[in-house]
């Protein structure tokens, strides 16, 4: 299907919404993006009609819920061409994910010398999980810098790599603040000629570039539902098979056993194996509706639009004085006169205003932005500011938005220093 | 009322007390840094002390409007008042100060100035510092 602008913005439903007497300019889907009604209605029939805990009845809507737990997972696979759907566990969130991998395979695979790199665009759920590994179990943390365009260097990797000592490499495929898409393939190929495995987290990637974990090769990869256009509750781990088989349980309860006896346990095959509990039956419904309804557009039809969309921001914002967009500007901390194609967010700084009066400010005017460090503190040490601020863009974003959101930010500046 | 109110602004944009660092006459000085994790934002504010009453406050800082206004409006407040009352400062105090409406996302940007106060006075006497919780009251 065309993507057409108007109609998808009609299908979901907080677009209508005003505050303040304005409408809603929803510049924030980095954090969540929006569901369309194609999704609440996906979960609200399954609720109103077949709410039942899966795998455990024989009863008509608990076998309807285990098809529909099921079918979401063979969704999902599908999107991320899997190989095979027990390669898909379904966690809480990408968070969750990424601590099921430092829990189960970092528990039993590092010992105290050995490392995990990091890259300095990593959010703190793919940082915090393996500075709690290195308490633990003294492995170490290496981190590759960023180059002035924001890349992370891969001399770095190269240099950690030589040491021997690399067990995994844990990498974002997409920065959450600058926008930037590092050089995967690259990476996986060089963790991989070093014996090391690669943890992707596509928590920002997942609803902007298509990902075909089998073509990237990479051993394990997480995400969010809710940054896919989906509801909140609901991440995905996905591992290769031969991994996922050698790792010890996550969490213990229900649905993850084979057999219990008053002595011990044997843990189920996968993927029940990482899935502890009563899992998140009506989100995975939820996700699975949200990637159907993803995939009516095409992927070149999205990223044309938000490329467009960008593209736009970065020549309006770079009008206004005193504003620096982070990566892109030749007078941001990151020097860069390449600009690199930035994907889903830009951030930017503005001189003597603080993101937290801005954001304040445009959010009373109905124009959601993020402020802060949006959790990528080394980052942000690196480039030297406390705080930014971050526009990201969804399929649902019009340019007149952003001409609005530039307008508002102006007259902001304005208000706090005349 | 708008939380920018143009008193705010104009404690933002001019700050009263700031940035002639540690001054002091002939009294001990006692300085300290208090930073708003979430934000980033950080105030330092300089005391001296004489018979237990506050003769000079000097303070520094970066931040957003809120929080530098706040600690400017609170500087000329704390002039000449004593430990004790300094120590029986509440969050109400400092909105009263302001007199512009704080909600829940701005009360650490409101109350960093008095986070910074109370634990000045705790440094001096060489307690345990306070946490944000006691602080904005939630202890």
């Amino acid at each position: 299907m065309t993507l057409d602008i108007s109609s998808v913005r009609r299908q979901f439903p907080v677009l209508r919404r005003s505050i303040n007497g304005r409408p809603l300019v929803y510049l924030d889907s980095a954090a969540t993006a929006q569901m369309p009604e194609a999704v609440c209605l996906a979960m609200a029939r399954w609720n109103k009609e077949q709410k039942s805990n899966v795998h455990r009845g024989m009863h008509v809507l608990a076998e309807e819920s285990t098809v529909a737990y099921e079918d979401a997972r063979t969704a999902v696979q599908k999107f991320l061409n899997a190989a095979h759907p027990d390669e898909i566990i379904f966690t809480k969130g990408c968070t969750e994910s990424i601590n099921l991998v430092a829990r189960s395979w970092g528990e039993t695979h590092l010992q105290e010398g050995d490392a995990v790199v990091l890259s300095m665009l990593e959010h703190h759920s793919n940082v915090v999980p393996w500075l709690q590994l290195k308490d633990r179990k003294g492995s170490d943390v290496l981190w590759m810098d960023i180059d002035e365009d924001g890349m992370p260097k891969l001399d770095d990797l190269k240099k950690h790599l030589k040491t021997g000592r690399v067990k995994l490499v844990a990498i974002t495929a997409l920065s959450n603040v600058l926008g930037i898409a590092p050089d995967l393939k690259t990476i996986i190929a060089m963790a991989h000629d070093a014996g090391a495995w690669v943890l992707i987290d596509a928590a920002q990637a997942i609803a902007h570039m298509p990902i075909d974990v089998q073509d990237l090769d990479c051993d394990f990869l997480a995400f969010s539902g809710h940054k896919l256009y989906g509801p909140t509750g609901i991440g995905v781990l996905y591992g290769k098979r031969k991994l996922l088989e050698k790792m010890p349980p996550f969490l213990g309860g229900g649905m993850m056993i084979r057999s219990v006896t008053q002595e011990g346990f044997t843990p189920a095959d996968l993927p029940g194996k990482f899935e502890a509990g009563t899992p998140p039956i009506a989100e995975a419904v939820g996700l699975a509706a949200a990637i159907e309804w993803m995939q009516q557009y095409s992927w070149e039809d999205i990223q044309a639009h938000e490329q467009e969309l960008l593209r736009f921001a970065i020549d309006n914002l770079r009008l206004i004085p005193q504003l620096h967009v982070l990566g892109t500007d030749g007078k941001s901390q990151i020097i860069n006169h390449k600009s690199p194609i930035v994907y889903g967010c830009l951030s930017f700084t503005l001189d003597s205003v603080h993101p937290h009066d801005l954001t304040e400010i445009l959010g009373r005017q109905g124009i959601a932005l993020r402020a802060g460090h949006h959790c990528c503190m080394p980052l942000h040490t690196k480039l030297g500011i406390p705080a930014s601020t971050r526009l990201s863009v969804g399929i649902y974003n019009m340019k007149e938005e952003i001409d609005v959101c530039a307008q508002a930010i102006v007259d902001a500046q304005k208000k706090l220093h005349t | 009322m708008d939380l920018y109110a143009e008193n705010i602004l104009d404690h933002y944009r001019h700050p009263r007390n700031k940035g002639q660092g540690p001054l002091a006459k002939g009294q001990a000085v006692i300085t300290h840094m208090e930073e708003n994790l979430s934000c980033g934002d950080t105030v330092t504010i300089h005391l001296s002390i004489k018979d237990d009453c506050i003769t000079e406050i000097s303070w520094d800082g970066t931040g957003c409007a809120i929080s530098q206004a706040a600690m400017s409006l609170l500087s000329e407040e704390l002039q000449g008042k004593t430990l004790s009352e300094v120590e029986s400062l509440t969050p109400q105090n400092v909105y009263d100060i302001l007199g512009v409406p704080i909600g829940p996302r701005r009360v650490k940007c409101a109350l960093l100035g008095l986070h910074v106060l109370k634990n000045t006075l705790r440094m001096k006497e060489r307690k345990e510092l306070q946490g944000w919780n006691e602080t904005v009251g939630n202890d």
